[in-house]
């Protein structure tokens, strides 16, 4: 008798199980929600100048997915099914002033530069997708991995972009130059030798080719994400 | 409970709304105090831009606007549309800073010759410099600025332009230094030999660079022309003043 019910009885799972860990992996690469998924592209333009903003626009869209995720899941059973879209749409907002007020409270300089991009965090696609498509369905643990998963998944994609777009553009990384000075009249390292900024990579139409490139580089390798014909 | 009902949805909604609602006015009354804190010394930064040059700029940070500010910053006074002095001397400083002319601008409530006009005194190598906030409206948002006179009163000695959304590349350049250079570089005057206010104009022709001519942006035109009635309208009360000096 006992026998049978610890069969009935769901096995508990680890915290980080294998399927628990694929949650978090899988929208880094294989499932990344920008390059695979192809949402979230319009901020991935806008914000990816920088380093720093795009990391720090990283950090909130991972907070935003994962903690609106878990709330989400947590809610998902007592959930009036008829005004759940709204219910997502104001845990997304809610979370997102979270992120601006102490963004203007902590990081003045980084939210001027952000400025109305954080606030937009509320209609980046991968947000009510992650809601809807896995946290309305499932458990709050693995629905937070999950958002934390596709919303380092973002973050990356954004790093990725910035560092060419800041390095080839600017000459910096995280605002440090490391090609040298490019101040007229007294540079130094490459721009000695007669080196200049890209201009035109800091232009926005430059991040859209920038992760062309990458979806293309990405599809090259891993040849079942290309569609068919 | 049914899910479906009515009832069911309209209490999950308004309980939904008075947690959320309650959450996100307790983190915004939390961290005001920060927030204004962060408003105040960008303030501070903004005035000290139109009187440092971009090379002092540079080693002014948010941690030594304060101090920066209280060794340049050395007075102030607050007047009316008339020029006539509603405050100064010791507190004219304090009753500066906290004049938002912003708000004033934005307040339909307040009639346009009862806002009030702040400005700065400041000592930079021996020399008084006067510094005059200024407010206006460009493209999408509002613009906004600092202007330096020199010691005799009539001349621009520096300048700054902020502005909140104006189109990156074109409207927006009047942040940058080259269009700053512009208002500052030449023999530009705000008044003319008697001591009254002589208008601005933003030109489109290339003509610019003479005392009262200013060449405007390409494709900014609108946020130029907001910049020349923000100057036009925010200096004569300053004129008028400066005379009684």
């Amino acid at each position: 008798m006992s026998e049978n019910l610890a069969k009935i009885k769901a096995p508990s799972e680890s915290l980080f199980s294998k399927k628990n860990r694929k949650l978090l992996i899988e929208p880094l690469t294989n499932n990344n929600p920008v390059t695979v998924q192809v949402l979230g592209i319009c901020s991935a333009l806008a914000i990816t100048v920088k380093m720093d903003t795009a990391l720090v626009m990283g950090l909130s869209v991972i907070f935003v997915t994962a903690a609106g995720n878990y709330v989400i899941s947590a809610l998902r059973n007592i959930m009036p099914p008829r005004i759940r879209i709204i219910v997502q749409l104001v845990v997304a907002a809610a979370l997102v002033i979270i992120v601006n007020e102490i963004l203007k409270a902590y990081l003045p300089d980084i939210s001027e530069q952000l400025s109305v991009f954080v606030g937009l965090i509320i209609t980046n696609c991968i947000i009510m997708g992650r809601f809807e498509a896995y946290a309305m369905a499932n458990k709050p643990w693995p629905s937070f991995l999950d958002g934390i998963g596709n919303g380092a998944g973002y973050a990356i994609l954004l790093l990725i972009v910035a560092f060419v777009r800041e390095l080839l553009g600017s000459g910096s990384l995280f605002g440090v130059k490391i090609l040298g000075s490019a101040v007229p009249g007294e540079e130094t390292g490459l721009y000695t030798m007669g080196y200049v900024n890209n201009n035109l990579i800091i232009l926005p139409p430059m991040a859209l080719i920038i992760v062309g490139i990458i979806i293309w580089v990405q599809r090259a390798k891993n040849t079942s994400l290309q569609e068919e014909n | 409970m049914d899910k479906e009902s009515n009832a069911y949805t309209i209490i999950f909604a308004t309980i939904m709304v008075v947690v959320v609602g309650g959450l996100l006015a307790f983190l915004a009354i939390s961290l005001k105090e920060r927030q204004d804190a962060n408003g105040e010394i960008k303030k501070k930064m903004e005035v000290l831009s139109a009187l440092l040059s971009p090379e002092e700029m540079m080693k002014v940070s948010r941690e030594n606007a304060e101090a920066e500010y209280e060794k340049y910053i050395t007075g102030g006074v607050v007047i009316d549309v008339n020029g006539k002095v509603i405050a100064d001397g010791e507190k004219g400083k304090d009753a500066a800073f906290q004049t938002n002319i912003q708000a004033q601008y934005k307040d339909k409530n307040i009639a346009v010759n009862k806002r009030t006009y702040p400005m700065f005194t400041a000592k930079k190598e021996g020399k008084t410099l006067y510094i005059i906030p200024i407010v206006g409206m460009g493209l999408w948002g509002p613009i906004w600025g600092n202007v330096c006179i020199a010691e005799d009163k009539s001349s621009i000695a520096g300048a700054s332009f902020g502005h909140k959304g104006e189109t990156p590349g074109l409207g927006a350049e009047i942040s940058l230094g080259f269009f700053i250079d512009r208002w500052v570089k030449g023999d530009e005057k705000i008044t003319d030999e008697n001591g009254d206010y002589q208008k601005f104009d933003v030109v489109k022709d290339g003509t610019g660079g003479q005392t009262t001519k200013i060449d405007g942006i390409s494709g900014g035109t609108i946020t130029s022309e907001g910049v020349e009635e923000m100057m036009n309208r925010c200096l004569v009360p300053y004129t008028v003043y400066f005379k009684t000096l």
